[in-house]
């Protein structure tokens, strides 16, 4: 390819160049694919400029055929109708000047498919500049249906900042009233609120955020016989109950539905936190086999619980939710990370999936019945 | 010396200690030192002179279930967790 254009082809006004398409000229567009992807000519054909020797051979067998470039600005296209005129290519014209001209003179234009409306570009501007979000980021997250497991100490952080990004569907298990004890670190509810059942806490406070939400609310408690249609309508699991019992049957039951779980656990200045995806990864029961006793494993009503504790946890968990909503990034799957909020340490330990387990392993039932491993990033949001 | 890093529900058994340092070339060799130091804990970590199942062990990140187990050799600059689940969090369900 040639860095001087060879004026042997035809440079043309945005006014030519449409009065030409219309006379039959092929529009072959030499820009990149998000420049393509912005906005482009109806009717175009995209060939990136450093494609064009590969391509145009097949875009373009007949070299008599009339053909009309463009780019943005017309320095591209004039380089790649030189070229083609090289080539032998007989009737080429390079649109001259800015692609916008071309729209002003009335040129047929396809405008990009619009993921968001205008409220929620708005709205959402701030996430959807960053490059692993985007448009389409934030549309998986509008269309993300997040199941909280416990409207409490680690539920509340996560749905405020779940739903303040957009998250679409916010599903709450808890069958709790607020108390007043509740108020040091469950910042979804308030004084206001005392007796008030926490999923209508919660729906107030959630709507108030951002009406665009839903907020799904299962006034039960999770167990075994509900556990599967609980979670079932649902692309994440967020964990954040107290008591293991709770903890094996939602495990299991998320192993069998192929639910990813994020689990987080806080006990006065401790909190750990990972991820399960089942299959990919170990699950719950792979990490620990052995239910404790009772005695090691006291409820934050026993033992105490520092207020920041389940706002650390849970913004830990709820990020875990957006890189498993977006498909993006490295989860915590296969690694318990610890906070220490006394020393203000982070630690991480491995885990691994346990080929014995009995949820998840080579003789589980749901191993047995399930042959394909689940694919996180077509599982949710998608 | 290695560490051994104290969870938060066995910290009581410790005088509140976060870490202990001891002595030891495996696991078991560094336990016994622990339970030297803090005879309160040999009961809760252990049952029948066995670690308890509900307590995981790692040489720094690695769980020992998947090394040697309890002969898993330790270093002077070795970190060993002891880690039992915890399940603080909503009162549901």
């Amino acid at each position: 390819m040639t860095d001087q254009p060879n004026r042997t082809f035809r440079e043309v006004t945005a006014a030519e160049a449409v009065g030409l398409a219309r006379e039959g000229y092929r529009v072959i567009d030499v820009r990149e694919q998000n420049e393509w992807d912005a906005g482009h000519v109806a009717g175009a054909t995209l060939v990136p400029l450093r494609e064009l020797p590969e391509r145009i051979a097949e875009v373009a067998p007949d070299r008599a055929a009339p053909l009309l470039l463009h780019c943005a600005v017309g320095a591209r296209s004039g380089r790649a109708a030189a070229y083609l005129t090289q080539l032998g290519y007989t009737d080429v014209v390079s649109l001259k000047g800015p692609i916008d001209h071309w729209k002003q003179q009335g040129g047929p234009w396809e405008e990009p498919a619009q993921l968001l409306s205008p409220g929620q570009q708005r709205r959402y501007a701030r996430q959807v500049l960053i490059p692993e979000i985007g448009q389409e980021g934030q549309r998986r997250l509008l269309d993300a249906k997040v199941l909280l497991i416990g409207a409490g100490g680690l539920g509340s952080p996560i749905a405020l900042y779940l739903a303040a990004s957009g998250v679409g569907t916010i599903g709450l298990v808890d069958d709790d009233v607020v108390d007043e004890s509740n108020l040091q670190r469950q910042v979804l509810h308030g004084v206001d609120r005392l007796g008030m059942r926490k999923v209508d806490s919660a729906e107030l406070t959630l709507r108030g955020l951002n009406p665009e939400t839903v907020v799904t609310k299962h006034v039960e408690r999770l167990m075994a016989d509900n556990v599967e249609r609980l979670i079932a309508g649902y692309d994440v699991i967020v964990d954040g109950t107290d008591n293991f019992d709770t903890r094996y049957v939602l495990n299991d039951a998320a192993v069998k539905l192929r639910k990813p779980v994020v689990h987080g656990s806080i006990y006065r200045w401790d909190g750990q936190v990972t991820t399960f995806v089942p299959f990919d990864g170990p699950c719950y029961r792979c990490m620990y086999p052995t239910q404790p006793p009772a005695e090691l494993a006291p409820a934050c009503s026993v033992a105490g619980v520092l207020g920041v504790l389940p706002g650390i946890a849970g913004m830990l968990q709820a990020n875990e939710v957006f890189k498993l909503v977006l498909g993006v990034g490295e989860t915590l799957a296969g690694r318990l990370l610890m906070f220490d909020a006394m020393g203000t340490t982070f630690d991480e330990v491995r885990i691994w999936r346990d080929p014995a387990c009995p949820a998840c392993g080579e003789g589980a039932a749901t191993a047995a019945t399930t042959p394909e491993p689940a694919n996180v990033a077509s599982a949710v949001g998608a | 010396m290695s560490t051994v890093r104290i969870p938060p529900v066995l910290r009581e058994n410790t005088g509140g200690s976060r870490s202990v340092e001891v002595t030891g070339g495996t696991v078991t060799e560094a336990l016994e030192d622990l339970f030297a130091r803090h005879p309160a804990l040999r009961d809760r970590v252990t049952t029948d002179g066995q670690l308890s199942g509900f307590i995981n062990v790692y040489v720094n990140d690695r769980d020992v279930r998947y090394r040697d187990g309890l002969a898993t050799s330790v270093g002077p600059e070795d970190t060993i967790i002891l880690l039992p689940a915890m399940a603080g969090g909503a009162r549901q369900a």
